[in-house]
Parts: structure tokens; sequence; C-alpha cells
């Protein structure tokens, strides 16, 4: 009698999982599928190569947001990487100091902060006194990129036994150069995940690029200048009242999630490799 | 037979635990020295405060002198000490992401040795020396962690040996390796006491009396005794090392 009850909410369990899987798979498989269905419209090779018409007039394409969102990605790297990664080098590599339990409650207080916040801080740092320029739209995304980096990277230099570090000290190798001659390299492939996976996270931010990257209709000409990104002009597009525009944003939320799809599995594969 | 190392009323702690009481011991040079015991007895704690690695662990400290050539290293930099006294570990520890050639050239490299026929040199010979070369001298630029157990070994003896050292300490080098592999270590380790003064910790009685000209058996922290090989195995004058030695201990 008990065997069958216990039985019984097994299936229920059972059954209880499966439903809830279905039900959190469905609306990700729906966008998924609506992307693609409504993205692959407007991919031509105009679309990728050539700037956009003015509303109304069919044609044009997303070249600028696509060269915004390069240089943002590329300039967010440059300013993101070295410090967290020195960060994550002190927090692991100097485990007696006292600010590391401060200077984590930071980051982890850091990574809870809303993107929009971000962008707010960018614009009275910079914005205010520059005007809009992709330079900060990349502050914007660092605000962000940096904490989730700083985590990853420390993780990263954890997963290296102490064993290499010793294996290090013990042939006579000062301490900075075993950190950064061996123990880095040991790391690498980890820190590399980490990299991808926050700048896959932030390519998608659109709130801290409003009033930090503004947006532009044409290539940008330097990195003082306002930029458009692909995020940004999705938002503009998808809003707009025309038919044209919103089939162009739908395409560009398919380059953007493949995009971001290629950097993930580009790391997973890496991740089962090693 | 010249004193190599001279150690006097070594202690060490991890914390409040003292984990090494009071020990006296004198290394000769080409030698070897075997530190017996079983686990948790202080051995591996003992030569970890030879080359000064004890003292980074959270909380460790010793006290006491350890005189190298004379001078104690207590009063040495820790990175001049360690390049005159090379380390093996436990677990085979190749450096993961690089090559074969790398994980013997690195030590040379950090150190600021920059002539490539130098350093190619110092590899080959450092190879030669711990008999891998003729097994990776056709793939020295394929990964270190793809070697056998016993071939990695081999590779940290020769990482170990590339800087120079004057001194090579083995911590168990053999207890994570097959019977084959082990037997090879343990040729190598008596082809090595020629060019280098040799200390290895064993709780293997029967590695030690095959290998070591002396051994010191540490018990509970304690140096109990320190002689030549045959005396210790023949006349212990200890009841505990003869219990140890018997089995009937550890």
């Amino acid at each position: 009698m008990e065997m069958a009850a216990r039985k019984m909410k097994n299936h229920a369990l059972t059954i209880y999982s499966i439903t809830s899987l279905i039900i959190i798979t469905i609306p990700l498989l729906h966008i998924i599928a609506t992307t693609i269905i409504n993205g692959v419209q407007s991919f031509t090779l105009e679309f990728f190569t050539s700037l956009p018409r003015p509303p109304g007039e069919e044609g044009g394409g997303i070249a600028n947001a696509i060269q915004g969102t390069a240089i943002l990605i590329s300039l967010t790297m440059l300013f993101s990487i070295p410090p967290s990664l020195l960060t994550a080098i002190f927090l692991s590599e100097f485990p007696d100091s006292r600010f590391k339990n401060l200077i984590r409650l930071f980051n982890d207080t850091f990574m809870g902060t809303p993107s929009i916040v971000a962008g707010v801080f960018a614009y009275t740092l910079f914005v205010t006194k520059f005007g809009f320029s992709a330079i900060a739209g990349a502050f914007a995304l660092s605000v962000l990129a940096i904490p989730m980096m700083v985590k990853t990277m420390e993780e990263a230099f954890k997963l290296v036994p102490i064993d290499i570090r010793e294996a290090g000290l013990s042939l006579g190798i000062r301490h900075w150069k075993v950190v950064t001659g061996i123990v880095l390299r040991s790391a690498m492939p980890a820190i590399a995940s980490g990299i991808l996976l926050a700048l896959a996270r932030i390519s998608g931010e659109t709130a801290p690029l409003l009033f930090t990257a503004f947006g532009n209709p044409d290539f940008a000409g330097s990195v003082t200048e306002p930029v458009s990104a692909l995020p940004l002009m999705i938002y503009v597009y998808a809003t707009s009242p025309y038919p044209d525009w919103n089939r162009k944003a739908w395409s560009a939320s398919l380059i953007l999630m493949i995009a971001v799809l290629a950097i993930n599995l580009i790391t997973k594969y890496r991740l089962r490799r090693r | 037979m010249k004193d190599k190392i001279v150690v006097k009323n070594l202690n060490a702690w991890y914390g409040d635990l003292q984990v090494l009481k009071n020990i006296n011991l004198t290394i000769i040079e080409n030698k070897i020295t075997a530190i017996l015991g079983p686990s948790g007895c202080g051995k591996s704690t003992f030569i970890r405060c030879l080359n000064r690695l004890h003292e980074l662990r959270h909380k460790a400290r010793a006290e006491g002198e350890i005189l190298l050539d004379g001078v104690n290293v207590f009063n040495m930099d820790p990175v001049e000490v360690r390049k005159k006294i090379g380390m093996v570990f436990q677990h085979p520890n190749p450096f993961p992401t690089m090559n074969i050639y790398d994980n013997v050239a690195i030590g040379l490299r950090l150190n600021g040795v920059k002539n490539k026929e130098a350093i190619d040199r110092a590899v080959e010979e450092s190879l030669k020396v711990a008999a891998l070369w003729d097994e990776v001298r056709e793939k020295l630029n394929s990964s270190g962690t793809r070697l056998s157990g016993g071939q990695k070994q081999r590779l940290c003896i020769a990482r170990a040996i590339a800087t120079k050292p004057e001194i090579l300490i083995f911590d168990e080098p053999t207890s994570a390796l097959d019977p084959i592999s082990a037997m090879k270590i343990e040729d190598l380790l008596i082809d090595l006491k020629e060019r280098y003064t040799v200390i290895i910790v064993t709780h293997n009685i029967q590695q030690a009396r095959r290998l070591s000209d002396y051994i010191a058996f540490f018990w509970m922290g304690e140096l109990i005794e320190y002689g030549p090989n045959e005396k210790i195995f023949k006349n212990p004058k200890e009841e505990i090392t003869r219990e140890y030695l018997k089995g009937r201990v550890g």
C-alpha cells in the first residue's frame, strides 16, 4: 500500500517537472522561432552593408549599427579587461589581504546594479562634459562588464591548483612572475571564457546606451562621436510606425541572437575541450 | 663528506598546532637522505621548511636555524634559497597550458635567461638527466599533460634540474605512480646523487631501504632517530623505530 503511494508521488513529481520544463521552454522556443521567421525576411547583402534610408523609404541597411556595436564591444574590452584582471589577481593571489572581502562585497553589489544606473553614471561623468560618444557608451558597458569579469576571472585563478603555484615558486621564480608567467597562463582558457560570456551579456544591453552612445544614422568617424548599436537600433526601429523598420528590427534581433549564441557555443566548446 | 644542510632546533607550526618539534639534523652532500615516517608526522613540513614553502601556507610559521652551506636560509631571500633547492612534488604537476619544452624552459626564462641556444641546451640536458629525452625528443611541442604519470614526474624532475639547483627534494615522488614508473624514478634518484644532494620524503619503508644512504625517522613531529641506512635498519636505537620498521605501528 505504502509502496503504491510512493510510486504515485514519484509519478506526480516527474509529471510536475516535465510540465514545468515545457512551460519554461515554450516561450523561449517561441522567441527564437519568431525572431528567425521574421528576421530572415530582410536578410540581404544590402542589409548588412549599407546605411539606413530616411523613414518611409524602402531598402537600406544597418551597417552603422554593426560598426557601432563592434566599436563599443572593442572599447569595452579595452576598458574592462585590464582592471578586471588585476583585481582578480589581487583577490586570488594575495589571499591574506584585509581589503579582499570589502572588494568582493563592492563587486557583488556592483553586479546587481541596474543597467540604466550604469548609463546615468556614464552620462553624468562624460556626456554632460563631452557630449554623446562611443567612449561614454563603452564606459557604461564596462561598469556592467567589470563585476562579471572580476567574478569569473577570480574563479578561473582559483581553479589553478596550489601545486602549480608552489611548483613555480620552488623553481626560484619571484611571486609576481609566477602569477603572470605561470598561473595566468594556466588560467587563460577559463579567463577567455569569462571575458566572452561577459561580452555576450552586455552586447544586448540597450538602457546604458540610450543616453551615452545615443545612436547615429551614419557611420561614426571617431570614438568621440555618437555611435549606433544593434540594441539601440532595435529599440528605435521596433517602436517606430514604419513596417519596413519593424522588419529590420527583427533582422537586427536575429543577428544579435546569433552572435550571442555563437559566443556561448564557443565558450562551451572551449570549456568542454579542456 | 661535506655537510650541505645543518638544521638546528627547528620548530614549525600551523596556527597553534605545532607540527615540528625541535628538529636537529645534518644532511650530507651528494647522498640520498630519506625522511621516513607515517602520514602526518611532519615529513613534508620539514622539507617545505628547507625551501621556505612552508611559511606561505595560511598561518604557518617556523623558528630555528637551517644552515645551507653555513648560511641560515631564514636570513636569505627565499627566492635565492629556492634557486639552490629544487623540488619535485607528490602528484606530477607539469604546467598545464605549456608544452614539454616550455615546462622545462620556463624556470630559466622567468629568471631572465634570454639566450635561445642556452635554453635549448639546458632543456635537452635536463631531459637527458631526467631520462626522458629519448621518449619526448620528437614531441617537445606537445602538451606536458598528455604524458603518462611516470613521464610527467620525470618532466617535473627535468623542470627542477633546469634551473641548476644544488639540492633536490622529492616529496613522496612515486606514491601516485604505478610500480614500473616508480622503479624508473628510483633508478633515476640514485643517478642524481652524483650531481645533487638528494632528500626524499617517503612513508614507504622498503623504498627508503633501497634508495637512501641516510635515514631520518620522524614520528609525531619529532625526529626520533637519524643515521646511516644500515644502522637504522639493522640496529635501531629506539623502540618506536623498530616497531615502525617491522610494520607494527604507523
